[in-house]
């Protein structure tokens, strides 16, 4: 495979002045070239290693996701890709063309007209004349903007701006596409645009770097993945990996829970929560489902008072906040049966293909129903995971790679059946197959 | 989506639907005949890598040029109502207040050209360069969304400034035309030479553009101390008065004065007299060295300009 990026070495470092900003007026500096001899050296100049020690090959025609948390240094790298500024050491190669949809929009001016604003933006991107020439009504078409092609774009509206913009960046054709959090904006539609051009510069066998922060979309689209934290490869591999070392370390409330102190574990004097976890048949706790692998949540308490018919409760939400379902222990052993005192562990088993990609929080509480109904622990956000699919092919999804609406997703079956053949159109096509 | 206009607009493209996945045009590598070799491969190179001032990828880049001075021109007579006429109005009516000043209230003896003709053609060339200066060293860190977005040679935005100033130049002398027929100028072969000119003041313009732009991109004083120097540099220079009136032992403030060097022989021109050929000979030396001086600091710092600005 030959290589499309080779980054070699690459360390960025940035001076950070404290409450300066980022310029200096000549006052400072005389200032500072009076003082400077009679300061020590190692407190005279704060900085920071943005990046330290990248070495990465990326193939051509390769898809590859960078991951890492806000200041990780996502940023910067693709700053230094798309030549915005340079490394501090090191050097980077590029093989090809290389073109962003960082910023959409990039050189658009709202007093020119979508027509001048075209060319302008195209020109900034890299396009020759000729080729935007070219391709002008392509772009036009593509943003369905023909009849406000010749009004400023001040007038737009953002879904109008964006759509025009999108096209511009669209029709670079570059070799080495990279994407920022370009999916985050914009409406459905537009994101399905995004989406549909990605993948269609995959089977052209470009070279795709998608940076994102949307799990999800990472772990469906590519199959290698870049983890970078505070400025170093901490992890460069398959997506379900490096995804589960990601989420480890950023989600607050994790896929496991405990409380060591019993007087301050959720409860009463009925019952007190001991665990939570999210896990696996074999008993793995995890952070990220795949989305087709059945998983559980358990629940481990302690019950204080004998003689309550106790029953665990486990609610479910997204990352929006709305509750997907929520569920009822009614497994008949303990079902109305008073509970002698000890520790106990619950699990509820959530089957594969029920749940949406995506974050997903779990509330657990313990309830009783007789002689009234009543809440004895209560804890929201008890557990935090991740579903993910893979672009394997064999979930709900199928081949599909765009975002999937919807809260829950089922893989269901499906018939599909020829009633009647169409007997010439039927030899044209497999003519043309033969040829 | 109105389906008839997208037809009459791109009739090959495949209908692109708000409700289905949308299909671009199909394109690949090998039909992108645009895509030179500059493009094939990029060494992205560290900080501590030598200048050079790469007069290929600015060829390269040469049709941006055009679109950023084009955007200058546009952007800038925008929702105005009288639009170009700006470039005419604001030398018309500064060589009016001078002409009042300094041909009806105090008498001054402009030489072989009448003092409107005189005033005019010196202000013209300086109100181009001032211009142009004050809007290169104002463009990085205007244009500061595009420097830290995307890559392209950081030169063409002062250059743009100074292109979009040689724009209103060219209107601008339509006032100039009308007032040499009015003073019925006689048309001599020296009037051949005043491209030569004009190309100098465009070339000096962007030397000193350069460098102050560069160096407003990280110290910003000189945002305050330019209309300062621009105003103090026009009385240092031949654009209202003669150099004859300049005592003799400030003749050499004239003669290192690039400014003075241009706008006499501009005027020589207009005159049909001759030339002083020494001092426009320094004036060209000095701008020529100082636009090739400029050129390197400003690549020297160009890759620091998104980290600062």
């Amino acid at each position: 495979m030959n290589t499309a990026i080779r980054i070699a070495n690459v360390s960025k470092r940035y001076r950070i002045g404290g409450l300066h900003p980022g310029y200096m007026t000549f006052r400072e500096m005389l200032g500072g070239l009076v003082t400077a001899p009679f300061k020590k050296r190692s407190n005279g100049q704060q900085t920071i290693w943005a990046l330290s020690d990248i070495d990465l090959e990326i193939g051509q025609g390769e898809l590859v996701g960078i991951i890492g948390h806000n200041g990780a240094g996502k940023s910067t790298l693709l700053k230094i890709l798309s030549r915005v500024t340079r490394p501090t050491i090191g050097a980077v190669e590029l093989f090809g063309r290389i073109g962003s949809l960082l910023e959409v929009g990039t050189g658009f001016h709202p007093d020119l007209t979508g027509r001048e604003n075209i060319y302008l933006s195209g020109a900034i991107l890299g396009m020759r004349r000729a080729e935007i020439d070219r391709k002008f009504a392509e772009i036009v078409a593509f943003s369905e903007l023909e009849k406000f092609i010749e009004t400023s774009v001040k007038w737009y509206s953002s879904g109008m701006y964006v759509r025009l913009a999108f096209s511009v960046a669209a029709h670079l054709e570059p070799e080495i596409l990279m994407m920022d959090e370009v999916l985050a904006v914009g409406d459905a539609a537009f994101q399905q645009k995004c989406l549909d051009k990605m993948h269609e510069i995959r089977q052209q066998g470009r070279t795709i770097l998608f940076v994102s922060h949307d799990m999800a979309a990472i772990t469906r689209l590519c199959k290698r993945v870049v983890l970078l934290e505070r400025g170093k490869v901490t992890f460069d591999g398959e997506a379900h990996e490096v995804v589960k070392r990601y989420l480890s370390s950023s989600l607050k409330s994790g896929a496991s829970r405990e409380w060591t102190d019993q007087q301050a574990a959720p409860g009463d004097r009925v019952v007190r929560l001991r665990r939570v976890r999210v896990r696996t048949e074999e008993g793995e706790t995890i952070s990220v489902v795949d989305i087709q692998k059945p998983f559980g949540i358990e629940l481990a308490y302690d019950v204080l008072e004998e003689g309550h018919a106790l029953v665990p409760v486990i609610e479910f939400y997204n990352h929006e906040g709305t509750e997907l379902f929520s569920t009822h222990d009614t497994s008949a052993n303990w079902r109305r049966q008073p509970r002698p005192r000890g520790t106990y562990t619950s699990t509820v088993w959530i089957p594969g293909n029920l749940l949406a990609e995506g974050s997903l929080i779990g509330n657990v509480s313990i309830m009783s129903h007789f002689p009234v109904t009543t809440l004895h622990a209560n804890e929201p956000n008890a557990v935090a995971f991740q579903v993910v699919d893979s672009p394997a092919g064999d979930s709900a999804r199928g081949d599909y790679v765009g975002p999937m609406p919807g809260l829950i997703r089922p893989l269901l079956n499906w018939v599909t059946a020829m009633e009647q053949a169409h007997e010439n159109r039927d030899k044209q096509i497999s003519s043309n197959q033969d040829q | 989506m109105d389906l008839e206009t997208s037809k009459a607009v791109g009739p090959k493209l495949p209908q692109a639907t708000s409700a289905g996945p949308v299909r671009l045009p199909d394109s690949d590598l090998s039909n992108a005949p645009d895509i030179g070799s500059r493009d094939r491969h990029t060494l992205i190179q560290s900080e501590e890598s030598g200048v050079q001032l790469d007069l290929g990828e600015l060829w390269h880049y040469r049709e941006l040029l055009y679109f950023l001075t084009l955007r200058d021109i546009k952007v800038r007579y925008k929702q105005t109502v009288m639009g170009l006429a700006w470039v005419i109005i604001q030398p018309l009516t500064t060589m009016l207040i001078f002409t009042l000043v300094f041909n009806r209230f105090v008498r001054l003896d402009a030489g072989a050209l009448p003092y409107p003709l005189f005033a005019l053609s010196g202000l013209l060339l300086w109100l181009f360069f001032a211009n142009a200066v004050t809007n290169s060293t104002h463009s990085l860190v205007s244009n500061a969304n595009l420097i830290t977005k995307v890559y392209f040679p950081r030169m063409f935005i002062p250059a743009a400034s100074v292109g979009a100033g040689l724009v209103d130049l060219a209107v601008a002398f339509l006032l100039l035309i009308a007032l040499c027929f009015y003073y019925r100028v006689p048309l001599t072969l020296n009037l051949l030479l005043l491209p030569l000119f004009v190309f100098l003041m465009a070339l000096l313009a962007l030397g000193v553009g350069l460098l102050s732009a560069a160096v407003t991109v990280k110290y910003r004083d000189l945002r305050h101390a330019l209309p300062f120097i621009i105003q103090l540099w026009m009385f240092a220079s031949p654009v209202i008065y003669p150099t004859s009136i300049v005592p003799e032992r400030w003749q050499w403030l004239v003669t290192i004065n690039p400014v003075a060097g241009i706008i006499e022989g501009f005027r020589s021109c207009l005159t049909g007299g001759s030339f002083a050929w020494l001092q426009v000979s320094i004036a060209a030396a000095i701008t020529v060295t100082l636009l090739v001086c400029s050129a390197f600091v400003f690549r020297r710092f160009e890759h620091t300009f998104a980290d600062v600005v």
